[in-house]
């Protein structure tokens, strides 16, 4: 068992909003210098950028895990965890498909980069990723885990997209295990004012530029024996699943 | 009608009004953002209670005439700044959003 420090929700370069210097290999770096092990990339409706953020962390000797920052049909913002790529990029093409597509501004949105594992632009992304997917909070999960991911409400402690300014609550009928917040000081107001256990929340940057990323601060501590990525991965998602 | 001789004739008050010679051509209202990005037409007055700061990037990416704010919804002075800075226009009324619409009706067609 051993301490894995996290932050499972940061923006690359390829999200419009997130910044152009925040490439898979300097969000790799830097989580390295903020002292963190495991680290999610979590665009905004795309996985794209995960094969190559695979590669940076694999440099930097950090864990990787796959995700998307899904904007619901009710302009929810839920992230999208995926024990494998694979699963990610399979879910990435279904939720491209569904989406109503939106010819990007990059002058008013920023630009959509997929970079290479060296951080190469590979192609920008046409069609604005930030609107809706189309997906229901009320389907979510259940879409999701037919790609055996697992998903939760996103900074549910901020007013832009998150689950409480939307629908005024948290409605623990749809089955999530987890739920975001950005901030460690609203645990107590959250919890108790949504009746939700404080084991259940994630803490994490939601990071557009690499200078939101911070210090190592929440933590899971997991099984590692013997030791590999995958099998802390593994761990990671038993624990996001609800085994507490 | 341009959006200055509109909010003029209305009696909605300008926070912002970087482009007043924009021309008004029809009405949207929506309060979620991914909808109004999809629907909203170039030179609709849009009429919401959304207060973010990212109305702003939905105006600038529809080419909207106007974000009429109903309820007299109140705004943070950075997103009136960025409104500013973007060349989108921003009125208010203490109207709901019914009868601003009802309101603007009654003037174009």
């Amino acid at each position: 068992m051993n301490r894995y420090y996290y932050d499972l929700h940061i923006h690359s370069c390829l999200s419009p909003c997130g910044d152009d210097d925040s490439t898979p290999n300097n969000i790799a770096g830097m989580a390295t210098l903020c002292g963190l092990n495991i680290v999610a990339l979590t665009d905004h409706n795309t996985c794209k950028n995960c094969p190559a953020f695979f590669e940076a962390a694999k440099k930097y000797g950090i864990i990787p895990v796959a995700g998307m920052e899904l904007t619901t049909s009710e302009d929810i913002h839920v992230v999208c965890l995926f024990e494998e790529l694979s699963d990610a990029m399979a879910f990435d093409e279904f939720v491209d498909k569904g989406r109503m597509k939106i010819k990007n501004k990059p002058e008013i949105f920023g630009r959509q980069t997929v970079t290479d594992g060296d951080d190469n632009p590979i192609f920008e992304v046409d069609a604005l990723l930030i609107n809706s997917s189309g997906i229901s909070i009320d389907d979510v999960c259940e879409i999701v885990g037919r790609f055996n991911g697992i998903c939760y409400p996103a900074h549910i402690d901020r007013d832009a997209n998150g689950i409480v300014a939307i629908l005024g609550t948290v409605p623990m009928d749809i089955g999530f295990t987890r739920l975001e917040l950005r901030d460690r000081e609203s645990t107590d107001e959250y919890s108790k004012k949504y009746g939700i256990k404080k084991e259940q929340f994630v803490y994490s940057s939601d990071a557009h530029y690499l200078t939101d990323m911070r210090d190592k601060d929440a933590y899971f501590e997991l099984e590692d024996e013997p030791y590999s990525s995958k099998l802390v991965r593994h761990n990671l998602f038993l624990r996001l699943r609800g085994d507490l | 009608m341009t959006i200055q001789n509109f909010a003029k004739q209305l009696e909605f008050k300008p926070l912002c009004m970087p482009s007043p010679e924009k021309e008004v051509e029809g009405v949207y209202i929506g309060d979620l953002l991914s909808w109004v990005m999809g629907k909203a037409e170039s030179g609709n007055v849009w009429i919401t209670i959304m207060s973010n700061i990212n109305i702003v990037a939905v105006a600038a990416l529809t080419d909207v005439s106007a974000i009429l704010l109903s309820e007299n919804v109140e705004l943070d002075a950075d997103v009136l700044k960025t409104a500013e800075s973007k060349g989108i226009n921003i009125l208010s009324t203490p109207l709901s959003t019914y009868e601003s619409a009802a309101k603007i009706a009654g003037v174009i067609s």
